[in-house]
């Protein structure tokens, strides 16, 4: 009984406290960088695109809503044909920023992305597609990896020594 | 004590009956905002308070469904015996001198009377409704309203002995030299219980509780037939108030200032009250509530008539 | 049978077998990567490791590989113990110091073996932090990617290219850590089989090369069981699709058909299904026209007059019969050609007579003694081939069983063998390529060939038909012989000779030896066909040119292939309406008045019967969002509600074809109230795959003629074996999942493999002997006998819209033993059907007399073989 009067009171005590809402449209909060917002797709410290098609987004999306085709440019350089995120699904989770092995995908602190028509919420790879390396601006995914492409032969990447002479015997 | 101005009266009272249970909604919100530190509503209008006008348009122009498993006779009238109950006790309350309904002599009794009647509603509700889900709502709110109803009426009697009358503007005329919530402070106590019972609001509102029944007796109700319950509900709160201070906090009564005034602030501290409570509370179990009902409530007003009666026989 | 204690529990494992194929059995997850069930246990990659105990009182135990480890009664393993888990993820570690950060890029990330076995020791850190070496890659042809970094030297590539499918231009190269698994220089490898690689590399070394165009993850496949289109024999395959175009062919595990490998034509000839030049909608005087437009048309044009119908052997059963139903059982032709009609006549009538099965590709693989008459296998029904290569190594296998080698020791087996070769016999009328491993060939033109045959038959049972003045009675009494020793003889013939001689001597032979006998027809229905349809081709031509045919409906069939132009000419126009259903133009429909798109195996359901007999069905892989659909629902009347009810027209009307409804279960079929979903359960992209089109995402299409449905919702339990969209279960991604599938690893899969015989062995050999031995062959002076030589690429009509098979497939040439022409010399071949421009290609072991022709090359269709032909220099 008396702690049910104690509840009242402290719940009372609350007017005389500062309110949490933050009057959105007329003051702007404060979003960390690794706040979950428009997703974006950015691109590596040499101008690259960081995507390299490999799915892993559009599988760990628990809404299925990223779909792409992955094809190659002539030095076999594998990068999305088409990349399109369906917004008005897109439930702002993150696993495919989890996801992504080349801090490709990135989410970014942008949620003002309403719109009238649904239709405009279907994003494609050139409304995705950022200048910069987003939040993770050292990393080149293909500098690290094992194929070839362009400008980029066996054995200079990161990590790799000279590709073998497989014609030789010597132990 | 009748009004001399009748249909002024009776006008009178159901615009602002309606207009207070219709603001209810906006003070309501404002004031849950305050406690759970938030703002609430205070975009639409000065302070938000078009809210109630936007929302009011809103409900009117939703699609008023009627589900086609229901019982439909049942299914309309049902929404119409909340608001008529509430309505017609409005009509003994004495706000001021001279501006009341109808003076009757049984005043009290109907009151109690009209508020027993209001539980048909609850209970037609989820009846016709064909939905599990309602029909417990309403067999929760037929349960409660009994267990409540029998206590809420004793626990009024002490007021009645130290009054000598059934009659509230003699109950508060019988009030001049001191607030009957001091005599009867248990017998307030019981009321504001069973007030907020008779009611249905938190933490009494099982008959509709979210987390079990959907919406309990009104899930399947839709547009301004859910409105009225919604509407009915506010101007419940607005009674149960207003009887509170009529009936222990001396009603009109009060130094300097108008007696309508002074009614209103009383009637409006009950109500924030009842918000208070809403904020704070968490629902009770079902037969947590019918125990304590029952097994305490009831005593204590039985013994609280008991007291009174012996002390006012001594007295005298 | 023997009692293992695995961790101190017992369970029954084949005694013939090892450890590892023991707790695969049973369930167990342990990694292994070298060991093959079709290529047995080296014990290269260490990775299988497990504690063995002398007894239950050894507490201490010692490391063994479970793939070297002989199921012995009562022998006490362990799988958990800390110190072999630890060994386990140890061996992988080491495996990964030099495997390169690719998985993203990599085609076999999701279905990747190595990625399989290091989760499941473990493995998830990298400690090493020098340097990775690296390989420079080869480009190895059109069909198969090579990207040498990612291997982890398991040498299972080159114990299949070479020791299974017999490939010589693949190995290891260099040492140490730097072994190299690739050719001696770029180029493309040679064996028909090297699609295979694919599958057998545990990791993404090798790559199917057309999937890499248009790369699509096996978790984002829409998959369906589907049956090859490319050759008779009927393998099994899982087709995988995205975004409405077919992606790749994997092989689906039939214990009885194809196993674990599948040719290098079915597995990377689907593409035609992509081509841009596909019907997609009905082509009505060549402007497209609606559905409807086309239905009504139809009905009209067949309401208006006589109507024949020409059937395929490319269609499946249901379409045959569909069109058969609607224009009538007597003005149905199969649409074979004559002689290839008529040769498929006879092998039906000798196979209903035969007292035993036609063997199935598992049973030829356990043969000990073949003899392939007039068939150059590899190019006609190349996964016989390879099951052949492995018959050779029945005989020998009593040698290693005396000395008491488990069969699945792999360099054991090998070493105690050597190169020995049990019996296998080619006659054909030049070098086939499985001459490598044969006993003897004899290289003869076709009616020798037959000749040949009746003289081993003679030999075997003197009451068979003699051969007068047969010369060659040594070799003849030397397959006799061989084929009387041998425990399961097998006789292989078919309808590449084009000679009816040939089938009834391989008949003679097979009946004499009590051999099995296996006959090869060409494309994927004929034998089905061949069962609805009587009348051949000339037939309808012959019904069109009296007048009789007002309307000529054509099922899936370029005429142009299959008859002298002049004759398909006259036909065409002299029918006043043609309405032809085929998925590509080809020079018919050119001369259609109505095309009807119809669906390729992707597209539609069916049932085709293989050369064994065998009824197997296909299904639908994905809905077109266009108007394609298959030829037998533009073709059913309204009766006909879903393929169920086609089966029952069916099978009312054919009680031969009973069997086919029993080929996969029915359209109602359900696992506990569910369907089978098509997709994997990890699918993605499902609420954006469209969405570009309508934001409003559609409801995914319903099946209703079949127990599977077009999504990932469904049970998820393992169908039955005919409706195996594709293999997965937990921790196995990759095709090795298949090993989940089976009752015991390498055996059938649970349930019963897929696909029913038709073909009940009769109680009595009711076959008497063949009499009409045809004389020998006696070349013409200045004519050439000219008879067919198949392509594996190029050869089928289908799989050369694939642009790898394509790429691949043969110039057309004919081949000649004559001193009067060089290699390479441009001559004129004259016969029957024109004058053709040809480069010559000389044969030394091609008979005088005879030239071999390419057959079935775009350029040289309408050849009817064996024709007479003259051969000059070109001018």
């Amino acid at each position: 009984m008396l702690s049910i009067l104690r509840t009242i009171w402290y719940v009372f005590l609350h007017s005389f406290q500062k309110r949490v809402t933050v009057q959105y449209p007329n003051e702007k909060p404060y979003l960390a960088p690794r706040y979950r917002g428009r997703i974006i797709l950015s691109r590596d410290p040499d101008g690259g695109e960081r995507c390299v098609a490999c799915n892993l987004c559009a599988v760990a999306c628990p809404v299925d809503c990223i779909a792409l085709q992955a094809t190659e440019d002539e030095h076999g350089r594998r990068y999305p044909e088409f990349f399109r995120i369906n917004f008005s699904r897109c439930i702002f989770c993150g696993y495919c920023e989890e996801a992504c092995p080349t801090y490709a995908i990135q989410l970014t602190p942008d949620f003002e992305i309403g719109e009238f028509h649904r239709k405009n919420l279907v994003y494609e790879k050139e409304d995705l597609l950022i200048d910069g390396p987003g939040k993770y601006p050292g990393y080149n995914f293909w500098r690290i990896a094992g194929v070839k492409i362009g400008g980029k032969d066996k054995g200079e990447a990161a990590h790799e020594s000279a590709p073998v002479d497989v014609r030789s015997l010597l132990p | 004590m009748t009004s001399p101005y009748p249909i002024l009266s009776i006008l009178g009272i159901v615009v602002v009956a309606m207009s207070i249970a219709a603001f209810l909604i906006w003070v309501e919100r404002r004031l849950l905002a305050l406690w759970q530190d938030r703002y609430g509503p205070n975009r639409v209008g000065p302070f938000g308070l078009l809210q109630v006008l936007a929302d009011t348009i809103k409900i009117f122009m939703k699609e008023d469904w009627v589900p086609p498993f229901v019982d439909k006779p049942v299914f309309i009238l049902a929404p119409a015996i909340v608001f008529v109950t509430v309505l017609m006790s409005f009509a003994v309350l004495p706000v001021a001198p001279g501006i009341i309904v109808s003076d009757l002599n049984i005043g009290l009794l109907f009151f109690l009377a009209m508020s027993s009647l209001g539980v048909y509603s609850v209970v037609l509700a989820g009846w016709s409704s064909n939905n599990k889900y309602a029909l417990l709502g309403g067999l929760r709110a037929a349960a409660q309203m009994l267990s409540y109803e029998v206590f809420m009426g004793i626990s009024l009697m002490g007021v009645v002995i130290l009054a000598g009358s059934f009659s509230l503007p003699s109950i508060v005329d019988g009030q001049r030299r001191m607030w009957f919530v001091i005599p009867q402070f248990l017998g307030f106590v019981l009321f504001l219980i069973a007030g907020l019972a008779e009611t249905r609001r938190i933490p009494f509102d099982l008959p509709e509780a979210e987390s079990e029944l959907v919406a309990g007796y009104h899930s399947e109700y839709s547009g301004m037939k859910f409105g009225m319950f919604f509407v009915g509900e506010y101007m419940g709160v607005t009674l149960i108030s207003s009887m509170i201070a009529v009936l222990f906090f001396g009603g009109w009564l009060g130094p300097g200032l108008p007696g309508v005034v002074w009614f209103l602030i009383k009637t409006f501290f009950f109500i924030s009250f009842f918000v208070l409570v809403r904020a704070a509370l968490p629902r009770p179990r079902f037969d947590q509530l019918m125990s304590w009902g029952w097994k305490v409530m009831l005593p204590l007003a039985l013994a609280n008539l008991l007291v009174t009666g012996a002390v006012v026989l001594v007295w005298r | 049978m023997a009692t293992v204690f695995v961790d101190d529990r017992p369970y029954e494992m084949n005694a013939e077998q090892n450890l590892l194929h023991g707790c695969l059995s049973q369930g167990f997850k342990l990694p292994y990567f070298c060991w093959h069930p079709a290529l047995g246990s080296v014990g290269a990659c260490r990775q299988c490791a497990v504690k063995q105990y002398k007894d239950e009182h050894d507490a201490h135990g010692r490391i063994v590989m479970a793939c070297m480890t002989p199921a012995s009664e009562g022998a006490r393993i362990s799988i958990a113990d800390p110190e072999v888990v630890a060994f386990r993820a140890g061996i992988i570690e080491g495996l990964m110091l030099n495997h390169p950060h690719d998985c993203p890029v990599c085609d076999e990330g999701g279905e990747c073996h190595l990625q399989d076995m290091t989760v499941m020791t473990g493995h998830d850190y990298r400690r090493y932090e020098f340097d990775k070496r690296t390989f420079r890659n080869q480009n190895l042809g059109p069909l198969v990617n090579h990207e040498m970094n990612r291997c982890i030297q398991c040498y299972r590539c080159v114990r299949y290219y070479r020791d299974y499918a017999g490939g010589e231009d693949l190995n290891a190269f260099a040492s140490r850590d730097r072994v190299f698994f690739g050719r001696h220089e770029d180029g493309v490898l040679e064996n028909e089989f090297s699609g295979n690689l694919v599958e057998i590399c545990p990791t993404g070394v090798f790559t199917d090369k057309t999937l890499k165009h248009h790369y699509v993850r096996k978790w984002d496949q829409q998959f369906a069981p589907s049956i090859c289109v490319h050759c008779a024999l009927g393998c099994n395959t899982d087709a995988g699709e995205r975004y409405g175009s077919l992606r790749r062919i994997v092989n689906r595990y039939n214990h009885e058909v194809n196993g674990y490998f599948l040719c290098d034509r079915g597995r990377f000839g689907y593409e035609f299904v992509n081509s841009d030049k596909r019907f997609r909608q009905p082509v009505l005087r060549g402007q497209p026209t609606s559905v409807a437009a086309a239905h009504r048309y139809l009905e009209e044009t067949i309401a208006k007059g006589r109507v024949i119908g020409i059937g395929s052997p490319r269609a499946s059963l249901e379409s045959n019969f569909a069109l058969r139903s609607l224009v009538g059982a007597d003005q149905f032709y199969s649409g074979l050609a004559d002689q290839e009609a008529k040769l498929i006549r006879q092998m039906l009538e000798i196979l209903r007579r035969s007292p035993v099965r036609t063997p199935t590709l598992r049973e030829i693989e356990e043969c000990d003694a073949v003899f392939i008459l007039g068939e150059d296998l590899t190019n006609v029904a190349p996964r016989m081939a390879l099951a052949v290569r492995q018959s050779v190594r029945q005989q020998p296998m009593e040698t290693v069983k005396k000395l008491k080698i488990p069969l699945w020791l792999d360099f054991g087996v090998r070493d105690a063998m050597q190169d020995a070769k049990g019996p296998l016999y080619i006659v054909a009328p030049y070098r086939t390529r499985l001459d490598d491993v044969a006993t003897a060939t004899f290289h003869a033109a076709p009616d020798d060939v037959a000749r040949l045959g009746f003289a081993v038959a003679h030999a075997l049972d003197s009451t068979a038909p003699a051969v007068a003045g047969f010369d060659d009675s040594t070799l003849a009494g030397e397959i006799a012989g061989a084929l009387k020793a041998a425990k399961k003889p097998l006789v292989i013939s078919g309808t590449s000779c084009a000679n009816e001689a040939v089938i009834r001597a391989a008949a003679n032979v097979a009946k004499a030896a009590n051999a099995a006998l296996s006959f090869i027809a060409l494309e994927c229905n004929t034998v089905g066909a061949a069962l609805i349809g009587e009348s051949p081709l000339s037939a309808a031509f012959q019904a069109v040119r009296d007048g009789y045919a007002d309307t000529v409906i054509i099922l899936e069939n370029d005429l142009y292939r299959r008859a002298l132009h002049a004759e398909v000419d006259s036909m065409l126009s002299a029918a006043p309406h043609v309405i032809v259903l085929d998925h590509l133009p080809n020079r018919t429909t050119e001369k259609a008045e109505l095309v009807l798109p119809a669906g390729t195996f992707a597209e539609s359901d069916g049932t085709f019967v293989s050369s064994e007999g065998r009824a197997q069905r296909f299904f639908q892989i994905f809905t077109p969002q266009n108007d394609v659909s298959a030829s037998w629902c533009w073709l059913k009347p309204d009766r006909w509600r879903d393929l169920d009810d086609v089966l029952a027209a069916m099978s009312a009307e054919f009680p031969e074809l009973a069997a086919v409804r029993e080929a996969a279960p029915s359209a109602s079929f359900r696992i506990a109230g569910a369907k089978v979903p098509r997709s994997p359960h990890r699918e993605s992209g499902r609420t954006a795959v469209l969405v570009n089109i309508n934001v409003s995402e559609p409801k995914p299409p319903e099946d209703p003629d079949s127990p599977l449905s077009f999504s990932m919702e469904g049970t998820p339990d393992q169908p039955p074996a005919a409706l195996i969209p594709f293999f997965w279960s937990p921790s196995w991604n990759s095709i090795q999942a298949v090993n989940t599938y089976q009752k015991e690893i390498g055996g059938p899969l649970r349930g019963g493999d897929a696909g029913v015989p038709l073909f009940e062995p009769a109680a009595l050999n009711g076959q008497p002997y063949f009499s009409a031995i045809p004389p020998a062959f006696r070349p013409r002076g200045g004519e050439w006998l000219l008879v067919p030589m198949y392509h594996i690429f190029g050869s089928d009509e289908l799989s050369l819209a694939a642009p790898g098979i394509a790429q691949l497939s043969p110039k057309p040439h004919v081949a000649v033993n004559s001193s009067d022409f060089a290699e390479g010399m441009e001559v004129e071949v004259t016969c029957a059907a024109g004058m053709f421009r040809l480069p010559v290609r000389i044969y030394p072991e091609i008979p005088p007399g005879v030239a071999a022709l390419s057959a079935g090359l775009p350029s040289l269709a309408g050849i009817v073989l064996p024709a007479w032909g003259k051969i000059e220099r070109a001018r």
